[in-house]
């Protein structure tokens, strides 16, 4: 097991480590922040940040710092659902399209294609119309906007996979095509899934942050990256800390998580062994 | 500078090794080669040749690191040469030949302009000039210049390519040539053909050749000297006639015992009804029917009969388009056939009849060729071979495990490799794994494709016996499909020659090897070697049938449509032709 006694890279442990205290922030934030991220307290609007409140105020004198981490409860949540959806629904119809091929296959990636020709976040935009301006609305047009991609990389893999020869020799043993999909299909796509899904979470954090910002996303008064961002636009002038943090929240997450993908991808491909 | 004692290319002391770990690959490697001399590096995969040649030319992978010794080619050190020197070095003085010709090439380039490269680079000549000597040395290697020229690679078939790519090397006359497995990705009868065009451009131009191999035999027959290495290190060296017949070195010895030879022909009992019965079997590739209508399609076998007896082994040889593959994937189930039927012990298989063909799927199984694609990379070993137990109804969890060891133990493997993967194993233990997958069940016949091709000779001759004594204990029948007919005379009872989709000759292993009517069989046997042990455990190599050798002799340079040139054509066409 050669590789498993290479060290991982640098970028690797950061952005493992940005991510994890990510995931950390947003399951305290589930159920307790400093201040009720939802109290008004209008002695201390538009506080700057000090002993009190570490991140400040915003104008109804909410804590930014209750706010934050309220905010990455959401978004993290959003984007684990909504990821999770697509990956589940992408891989059973690129496992079942690539490995049955034909007619099955000519459908479903005739529709995948015409939903690819849009621009994630347009679709996203369009769907969010239909199903309601709220946190399951966001997870729903997410879901189906990343699902396409999903299905793309899976069914790639699954139609390289169909061709060695340990797929023949299940079929020769008598299994089902069902049970070598799922034996012998599935595990063997699972690393460039696990790459894919890695990035497909920052993309779907920040998604989570532009439609919000738009006011499309989670309603106000509940707490979001994108919505606290937006907010602070008319405060700009005045309270330069209320777009800062967020902004610096989103920024350094999605740094996070494009390390950890490298990283991911890096590990699992070959190819990329040893060029460092 | 160029003294007239020196050597061409001079070794000295060698060693190469992995930058990273310090692993010496390649370890105090010594040895010369004479202008015009063809010498063969022979070893196992993991030996250090390819490594060592690559270093003649600086062209070592950058993880590789020369650690000590001298490379010398025409009195000059190659490592101490500057890149500007190396790179008049490479192409002009020392050409190399690689192995996989599907690669080689630019697939995005003109043939023409791939072969005009070299000249280019190399020599000042007006492109009128160039054009001619192109010309010329497609002709000399048997590719219709006025079409290859402007034809791209995947145009040509593997043989093809190899002819283009030695072409591309020998235009610039190089002084040494170094061939990397330059046939091993060929066939049998093409590979011979592709080498003695080889040797035969060598000897036109005077130019040293090195050539690199893990066939014995092959480079036995062509070279003048061998250089044995094993693990990095050069074991034995020595010329040719002699290293075969008085090996010193217990590698050497080991090596020449593990080339095939015939084992003695067994009585085959007679029966009343054939195991496997198979007739007119009919395959098509392509003619499913497409998003613009129905394509061509191609025929991959034209109307097959086979029978294979219980407790026989039937060998399916032929080039590569021969259709032997598609035979035995049709009747593994694995490809749908378009006509003809299959029998297996009298029943017909049919798509109707479920228990029919349940039976047949416990009874049959398959050992494909490359054990690295043929176990799923996430299964332990014993998961892998316990999971043909899965069909077998009734057996407890104690009794599974008890039967995943005991065939473990038979192939020659125990528990300690159940918990392994099978990236963590050899190549020779992963086909052992995959032998014990497919007896595991017992089976009553067994296809096996190709299951010795991606193996090393040594290792070859270990898999082979294990086969053999499996195959005699179990008294499974056996289809074997192999390209390599030397491994066949070893294992099979009886053999079927096939060529384009029919079969072209059958009979017992003695009566096709000894006596073949057919001209293709003829022309596979003509590129392996009888062997004829001479006592102190060396060999005495005879080429079973000689003409094709005579036919091979250079062709006088004023006449450079010698006989490898245009008689080789069209025997060319006809084996090539499904390869595309």
């Amino acid at each position: 097991m050669k590789f498993l006694e290479r060290r991982p890279a640098p970028n690797a442990w950061i952005g493992g480590l940005i991510v994890g205290s990510l995931l950390l922030v947003a399951g305290v934030g589930a159920f307790w922040t400093p201040y009720d991220p939802l109290a008004l307290n209008f002695t201390a609007q538009l506080a700057p940040p000090d002993a009190v409140y570490w991140l400040g105020t915003d104008e109804f004198g909410r804590d930014v710092l209750s706010r934050l981490m309220a905010g990455a409860t959401t978004s993290a949540w959003i984007s684990l659902l909504s990821v999770g959806c697509a990956v589940l629904v992408g891989t059973t119809l690129g496992v079942l399209t690539g490995y049955l091929r034909g007619a099955v296959d000519r459908v479903v990636m005739a529709f995948n294609d015409a939903l690819m020709a849009f621009p994630g976040i347009l679709l996203a935009l369009g769907l969010m119309a239909v199903l309601g301006a709220n946190r399951y609305g966001i997870i729903g047009a997410l879901a189906v906007a990343y699902t396409p991609s999903v299905t793309r990389v899976v069914r790639g893999s699954v139609l390289s996979l169909r061709e060695r020869e340990f797929i023949d020799a299940s079929r020769v043993m008598g299994n089902s095509g069902l049970f070598t999909m799922w034996r012998h299909v599935l595990p063997n796509c699972v690393a460039p899934l696990t790459v894919l899904a890695t990035s497909m979470f920052g993309w779907a954090l920040l998604a989570e942050s532009a439609l919000s910002f738009l006011g499309l996303g989670v309603p106000p008064p509940a707490p979001t990256w994108g919505n606290m961002l937006a907010a602070s636009r008319s405060h700009f002038d005045e309270a330069v800390w209320l777009g800062i943090f967020p902004g610096i929240c989103i920024s350094l997450t999605l740094l996070g998580i494009n390390l950890l993908g490298d990283a991911l991808r890096d590990r699992f491909d070959p190819r990329m062994r040893g060029l460092r | 500078m160029n003294q007239p004692a020196a050597p061409l290319l001079r070794v000295q002391d060698l060693s190469l090794a992995v930058a990273q770990s310090g692993t010496r690959v390649v370890d105090r490697v010594s040895f010369t080669l004479e202008a015009g001399e063809l010498v063969g590096i022979v070893g196992e995969s993991g030996s250090g040749k390819t490594l060592a040649a690559r270093a003649i030319m600086g062209l070592e992978p950058p993880a590789i690191r020369r650690v000590g010794g001298e490379i010398e080619f025409a009195g000059r050190s190659v490592p101490a040469m500057t890149p500007a020197e190396l790179r008049d070095l490479r192409g002009a003085r020392v050409g190399m030949v690689f192995q996989e010709p599907m690669t080689s090439l630019n697939p995005a380039m003109r043939v023409g302009r791939q072969l005009e490269e070299g000249l280019i680079r190399h020599r000042a000549l007006a492109p009128s000039e160039r054009r001619q000597l192109i010309a010329e040395m497609l002709l000399r290697v048997g590719i219709d210049a006025d079409a290859a020229l402007q034809a791209y690679p995947h145009e040509f078939s593997g043989g093809m390519r190899q002819r283009i790519m030695l072409a591309s090397v020998m235009l610039l006359k190089p002084a040494l040539l170094l061939a990397d497995e330059p046939t091993t990705a060929l066939d049998a009868v093409v590979q011979r053909e592709v080498i003695e065009l080889m040797v035969g451009l060598a000897r036109d131009h005077a130019t040293a050749v090195l050539m690199i191999s893990h066939d014995l035999a092959m480079v036995a027959r062509y070279t003048q000297r061998v250089i044995v290495m094993c693990r990095g290190e050069i074991v034995e060296q020595g010329p040719t006639e002699q290293l075969l017949r008085q090996p010193q070195h217990p590698y050497t010895r080991r090596l020449l015992a593990a080339m095939p030879r015939r084992s003695p022909a067994r009585a085959v009992a007679a029966v009343l009804q054939p195991l496997v019965d198979v007739r007119q079997l009919v395959v098509d590739y392509g003619s499913r029917r497409g998003l613009f209508g129905k394509g061509p399609g191609k025929r991959a076998l034209h109307g097959i009969d086979i029978t294979i007896n219980p407790r026989e082994v039937v060998a399916v040889v032929g080039g590569s388009g021969s259709g032997k593959t598609t035979l035995g994937r049709a009747i593994a189930g694995l490809l749908k056939a378009s006509a003809g039927e299959i029998r297996f012990d009298g029943q017909r298989l049919g798509h109707g009849d479920a228990a029919v063909w349940r039976d047949y799927r416990l009874n049959c199984q398959m050992v494909f060729q490359d054990p690295n694609s043929s176990l799923d990379p996430r299964m332990s070993v014993g998961a892998l071979v316990g999971e043909a137990l899965r069909q077998v109804p009734g057996l407890s969890r104690a009794q599974r495990e008890t039967r995943i060891l005991e065939s473990l133990n038979e192939v020659g493997l125990d528990a300690s490799h159940a918990t392994r993967f099978a990236h963590e194993l050899s190549g020779g233990q992963r086909q052992r794994v995959a032998i014990a997958r497919a007896v595991i069940r017992r089976p009553r016949f067994v296809i096996a494709d190709e299951p010795v091709s991606a193996l090393d000779m040594t290792v070859r001759a270990q898999i082979l016996e294990l086969f053999a004594a499996l195959q005699e204990r179990h008294g499974f029948a056996c289809m074997f499909v192999s390209h390599d007919l030397a491994v066949v005379e070893q294992v099979a009872d009886r053999v079927i020659v096939m060529q384009d989709g029919r079969i072209v000759e059958q009979g017992s292993r003695d009566a096709v090897f000894d006596s073949p009517q057919h001209e293709y069989t003829r022309r596979l046997l003509s590129a392996i070697p009888a062997l004829q042990a001479s006592g102190d455990g060396g060999v005495r190599l005879k080429w079973r049938i000689e003409d094709a050798a005579a036919e091979a002799q250079p062709a006088p340079a004023h006449a450079p449509a010698g006989p490898t040139g245009l008689r080789g054509l069209p025997g060319l066409a006809g084996l090539t032709g499904l390869t595309g």
